[in-house]
């Protein structure tokens, strides 16, 4: 019984951050607009856009090799299941054995490589560009990431989403300042991974100092709704992470009943908004970097993790 | 010894050398204004929370001084200096950020290897405020030695001297006579600093220091 609750709760939420995803990126959209006294497309118009890229016909390049043909798949199964991984309104998943933070960096840092190599392979020097960019900004931001993942992990005792989670949620964290620092490195690695403005800009890729829109320049139809979906998921995927990891309040427990994961629903539902939000205010109030600073503007998150951890030392040699 | 008084101290503490942190990555003047004004209050913070735990009025004395000298008096006499020299939009920088971040790391994980094994047997409380000035001490100091600018220099010197406070409100405070005296001859050194930024000025057009190198004759 208990392993069809936890399979039921596990497919439900691999359609939920599915079905989530692109309502989350319109979502950003629309409220950015507003800020900008925009009307701005209506919430559903990314589902629309996907509907209709699904209907549109694959142009390839002639020299697109196979590869370029089977990434959009890959980048799209690897970051689903690394969405499906994180616990969003329950945590009580089936693979939340596998949910390990570790795991879920390995996953995106695969979509990420297949992406690059994407960009690579049809030969134009967009994609060239793209790709470059792409994996500079990602050597930088992994180190940082995994910086904020072994602090989290020092304070937690695990690295497992699920433990990590119930950890936060009871009373024994107390008020830490490495927590803070981890939280702030997890903020801007999550901007950059998504090519949000202070490193890229999501709206365009008529700018010459694009990145990821530049990677995927070549890609029509089909594939380019799976890597747009795929996007999309990640940006959920970070909101989650972070909600997951610093707001588990709300969120059911292992084996819960049903009332308690539409509790945790509705929860994980406010948190998205608020993520959303708060990533759309951001967005329009800063400009974008150059793409030299960069480097700094993750070096900064890689400190901050590195601080993090120090801290973490200092209080647990007392 | 695990409980909120030590939990509140450690984040206070470690936000002040995060601030520090903070400024080494400012490279334009008005923002690092900015900044150094945020370290004094977190300063502030700070001290005010030692004197509610260690339950020494005198100490809330230093937190006052500190929020009126340092948080408001010398950031605004600052800012109108540096407006009036004309440099507000400066961007002032010798070495990388990412270097000096990385420098600055390597300052405070000296500075807690250290003050961690001298002081074993102290009050925790103590220790860790001790590690964290130490830290702070020798994060101003970097500034100094990374910055070209005049002004920058300066807000690196106000900050060292923020990292002592931090230490001696650790160790129980210093003395109420001591801790004025101090306060006052950082704001008789911020007034000297002051007329000496605006004679640099007269004589050389900038307040770049490499400028009294050359005219020292020595190669830069």
């Amino acid at each position: 019984m208990a392993v069809i609750l936890d399979l039921a709760v596990q497919g439900t939420q691999m359609l939920v951050v599915l079905l989530l995803a692109p309502l989350l990126t319109g979502l950003v959209r629309k409220v950015k607009a507003r800020l900008l006294r925009r009307r701005g497309p209506p919430l559903i118009q990314p589902y629309r856009d996907l509907l209709r890229l699904m209907r549109k016909e694959v142009v390839l390049a002639d020299n697109a090799s196979w590869l370029f043909r089977v990434i959009p798949y890959v980048v799209f199964a690897a970051t689903w299941v690394a969405a499906a991984l994180v616990p969003t309104f329950g945590s009580g998943l089936l693979f939340s054995w596998s949910a390990d933070l570790i795991a879920i960096i390995a996953l995106l840092g695969s979509a990420r490589f297949f992406l690059a190599l994407a960009g690579l392979d049809v030969g134009t020097s967009f994609g060239g560009i793209g790709s470059s960019r792409e994996v500079m900004i990602a050597s930088l931001a992994e180190p940082a990431m995994l910086m904020a993942v072994f602090t989290l992990a020092l304070i937690a005792g695990s690295t497992q989403l699920t433990t990590v989670a119930a950890f936060m949620a009871s009373n024994e964290v107390g008020l830490r300042v490495s927590l803070g620092l981890a939280l702030f490195a997890l903020i801007m690695v999550a901007l950059a991974e998504n090519a949000r403005i202070p490193v890229d800009n999501p709206a365009t890729h008529l700018e010459l100092t694009m990145v990821h829109e530049a990677m995927v320049l070549e890609y029509s139809g089909r594939h380019l709704a799976l890597i747009d979906l795929s996007s999309e998921l990640k940006l959920l995927l970070y909101i989650s992470l972070i909600g997951c990891v610093f707001l588990p309040w709300g969120m059911a427990p292992t084996g819960a009943g049903v009332l308690a994961l539409t509790i945790g629903f509705i929860g994980y539902l406010a948190k998205l908004a608020v993520g959303a939000f708060l990533l759309a205010v951001f967005e329009t109030a800063i400009a974008k970097m150059r793409v030299f600073r960069v480097p700094e503007f993750l070096g900064a998150a890689l400190m901050l993790g590195l601080l993090a951890t120090l801290f973490l030392f200092v209080s647990r040699s007392l | 010894m695990r409980g909120l008084s030590f939990d509140v101290a450690h984040l206070l503490a470690g936000g002040l050398v995060f601030v520090s942190f903070m400024q080494l990555y400012q490279d334009r003047l008005s923002a690092l204004l900015n900044t150094f004004a945020l370290h004094a209050m977190v300063l502030t913070l700070s001290v005010a929370w030692q004197a509610y735990v260690q339950d020494a009025p005198h100490l809330y004395v230093t937190a006052l001084i500190a929020l009126v000298f340092k948080a408001i008096v010398i950031p605004v006499a600052l800012h109108r200096i540096i407006v009036r020299l004309g440099i507000h939009r400066q961007i002032d920088k010798v070495v990388g950020v990412g270097v000096t971040m990385l420098l600055g790391m390597g300052l405070v994980a000296l500075s807690m290897v250290v003050m961690l094994r001298v002081t074993a047997d102290a009050d925790p409380l103590a220790r860790e405020d001790l590690a964290f000035a130490l830290a702070v001490v020798l994060l101003g100091l970097l500034m100094m030695v990374t910055r070209r600018n005049a002004v920058s220099q300066v807000v690196g010197f106000m900050s060292i001297e923020n990292g002592l406070v931090l230490a001696a409100t650790g160790a129980k405070g210093m003395p109420l006579v001591v801790e004025i005296s101090i306060a006052f001859s950082i704001l008789i050194a911020f007034i000297v600093i002051g007329i000496f930024l605006f004679r640099i000025r007269e004589r050389f057009d900038t307040v770049d220091i490499q400028a009294l190198d050359r005219f020292r004759g020595e190669q830069s």
